[in-house]
């Protein structure tokens, strides 16, 4: 994971592309709580929000 | 000694590709091992099939290029997206779990699967991306006879190219210019393949098989509204009309109104005038752009060599139009002009281009195309005995004269020979032939062998040196990717009464001494048979000359409708006893049909899905 992390920030450097960082971490993060949330008591806390 | 393994997988026509020190040693696409057409997977069979060619295990591979770059492909749907915003929901949601889940981690992937054929293969450092523009590039320059081209790649999307063009000198390839994705002509072409009611990705043959019958009334139309072609060739889409970018259907309802009909259904709707109008009116536009690019090239860069390679460049039609231009001396096309060939341009990118190694043989590097399986004698008999077949084993000599004549008897034969072609056309190694000067034919050969559509037209084999007394070309074409018209003097003029036939009746009039090759606009798709590339095909038809005067065959890919070329030995056998071949020929071994155990012949007609 960590060599993709490098390799991901290398690309992003070289084709000078930072601003799509928010929007992958926010992606990342909503994939990671799905994933998460999947069959546990985090799913009704989603419900909750939205 | 060092070696690469090329890949193209994961979107369409997955394949692998071996090189040593720059020599092609095998390619082969996944769907002929997998059976299953335009296989996208992973391709697990044609790796170990290259691997084995080469006698190489997966560790003692020095270099793995994948054909495309996943982040770069990754930013552009990103941007894409955002672009589009809101439009383009679904599509992002549909999408936006594969790649966060596996597609963005395409390195891990692979070196995970790439372990499966040697489990000591452990440094993924060995694995690289080659951009897919690149690799289309590569794969048409590298292998071309030319020491310097200009190269042009034309296809539906890569990552964000989508036509690029570069300059090739010995082992140099420099990108010059872009043209990006949404303004693609791969992309327009098969947004009308969809419109048509053909499968995207491969009825793209059909739209183009059908454009002589009708007349391209929509041309202007096209023109003025669905896209802004400059002078030089370069254009930009009118995304009002399309749906491509952000939906999951190619075009839009606007589409529908400017031609005033909707999407045709193809279990519902009958391809009528309009449908044969509008693949004429693609094809026109197809070709104007393709000729004012190559043209506006040809002036600019004053190079006469000109390589074209991505699926447009498989638009033979067009191809052969600018050849009798005359903008260039010399054209060369990659036979596996589609993402399958971005396998081989991956490896010899990563050759010359990475690796600077040099290049100073400036002779045709295709080995003729034929870079598949072949099979010993030994095998095939086991094979054919395991089949229950009944065969006679003969010499070569008696094999080219025995199938001759059988030929000139109107009888159809299943031609497997040698290795098998990489790219979609079959150049007589996987071929079913027949007779061209049959007027029943083409009708036979569609509906009775291949089960398809009787509107599709068949291509000719020739004698290289019989080619320009035959057809208004004198060039070589070996990859069957250049069409011409039939010679004048074997044309047949139609009379007032068959002009006026539309559509599919036109096929029923004898438009040359060749009819069941020769397309309703007297054009044919020309394979050029060389003896160094492929002597035994040569000398069957240099036998059929020698009975009929003929140096020409009619030469078709040995499966049927839906199914990927045969590959096997017992691919062909299933392929020979579920459709009317009366013949057929595996090496120096021959059956015939009505020899074989009747209760052996198999429906074949559903078993694959039609393309």
């Amino acid at each position: 994971m960590l060599s993709f992390l490098k390799e991901f920030f290398e690309f992003l450097g070289a084709r000078k592309k930072y601003w799509l960082l928010p929007i992958l971490i926010v992606l990342a993060l909503f994939g990671a709580l799905i994933v998460l949330s999947q069959g546990t008591a985090i799913a009704p806390f989603i419900y909750t929000i939205f | 000694m060092n070696t690469i393994l090329g890949i193209s997988a994961f979107y369409h026509d997955s394949a692998a590709t071996l090189i040593k020190d720059g020599e092609i040693i095998a390619a082969a696409q996944e769907e002929r091992f997998s059976r299953k057409k335009h296989d996208p997977n992973y391709p697990y069979n044609a790796i170990n099939y290259v691997l084995s060619e080469a006698n190489l295990n997966l560790n003692e591979v020095d270099h793995i290029v994948f054909f495309e770059k996943p982040f770069l492909k990754f930013e552009r749907l990103l941007e894409t997206y955002l672009a589009f915003a809101p439009r383009g929901f679904k599509s992002f949601s549909l999408s936006m779990p594969i790649w966060l889940r596996e597609k963005l981690f395409q390195k891990k992937f692979l070196f995970d699967q790439l372990k499966r054929h040697d489990k000591n293969f452990d440094d993924i450092n060995k694995i690289n991306f080659s951009e897919h523009h690149l690799s289309h590039a590569a794969s048409a320059f590298y292998p071309s006879p030319f020491e310097q081209a200009v190269v042009l790649t034309l296809d539906g999307v890569g990552e964000w190219a989508t036509t690029t063009l570069a300059i090739g000198k010995k082992n140099n390839l420099d990108m010059i210019k872009e043209i990006h994705f949404p303004h693609s002509l791969g992309l327009l072409y098969s947004a009308f393949t969809y419109y048509i009611g053909f499968k995207v990705n491969s009825g793209e043959y059909k739209l183009m098989g059908l454009a002589p019958y009708g007349k391209p009334k929509y041309k202007e139309l096209i023109l003025n509204k669905l896209l802004d072609v400059k002078s030089d060739g370069s254009f930009k889409l009118n995304m009002k009309y399309f749906n491509y970018a952000t939906g999951l259907t190619m075009t839009n309802k606007n589409f529908s109104n400017l031609f005033d009909q909707p999407v045709r259904n193809p279990s519902k709707d009958l391809l009528k005038e309009f449908h044969m109008d509008i693949a004429s009116s693609i094809q026109a536009v197809t070709e104007e752009i393709i000729l004012r690019l190559t043209k506006n090239i040809a002036n600019e860069y004053k190079i006469k060599n000109l390589c074209l390679a991505g699926g447009v460049a498989l638009n033979c039609v067009a191809n052969g139009k600018i050849l009798r231009e005359n903008i260039f001396d010399n054209i060369w096309i990659q036979p596996a002009a589609g993402d399958a060939g971005g396998s081989l341009g991956a490896a010899l990118a990563y050759w010359h281009h990475e690796l600077k190694k040099p290049r100073d043989n400036f002779k045709d590097q295709m080995k003729g195309a034929y870079l598949g399986p072949k099979f010993s004698d030994k095998h095939i008999e086991s094979q054919l005995n395991k089949l229950k077949g009944k065969y006679n084993k003969k010499t070569s000599k008696e094999i080219s004269s025995i199938v001759a004549k059988e030929l000139s008897n109107n009888k159809t034969v299943g031609w497997f020979q040698g290795r098998m072609e990489f790219g979609p056309r079959a150049l007589g190694g996987r071929s079913i032939l027949a007779d061209p000067r049959s007027e029943k034919m083409q009708k036979e050969l569609n509906l009775k062998i291949k089960f398809r559509e009787s509107f599709r037209p068949f291509a000719p084999s020739v004698l290289r040196e019989d080619v320009n007394n035959w057809f208004e070309l004198n060039y070589d074409s070996p990859y069957m990717l250049l069409v011409s018209d039939v010679k004048k003097d074997k044309q047949i003029a139609m009379s007032e009464k068959d002009k006026k036939l539309f559509g599919i009746d036109k096929l029923n009039v004898k438009r040359s001494s060749i009819p069941a090759i020769t397309h309703v606009d007297y054009s044919a798709r020309i394979q050029t048979v060389h003896k160094e590339t492929n002597p035994k095909y040569y000398d069957l038809l240099n036998e059929f000359k020698k009975i009929t005067g003929c140096p020409v065959l009619v030469n078709t890919s040995f499966n049927v409708r839906g199914e990927p070329i045969v590959c096997s030995i017992d691919d062909a056998f299933n392929c020979f006893m579920g459709t009317n071949l009366d013949i057929l020929v595996i090496e120096n071994f021959i059956l015939f049909k009505n020899e074989q155990d009747q209760s052996l012949i198999k429906d074949y007609k559903n078993k694959f899905e039609l393309d």
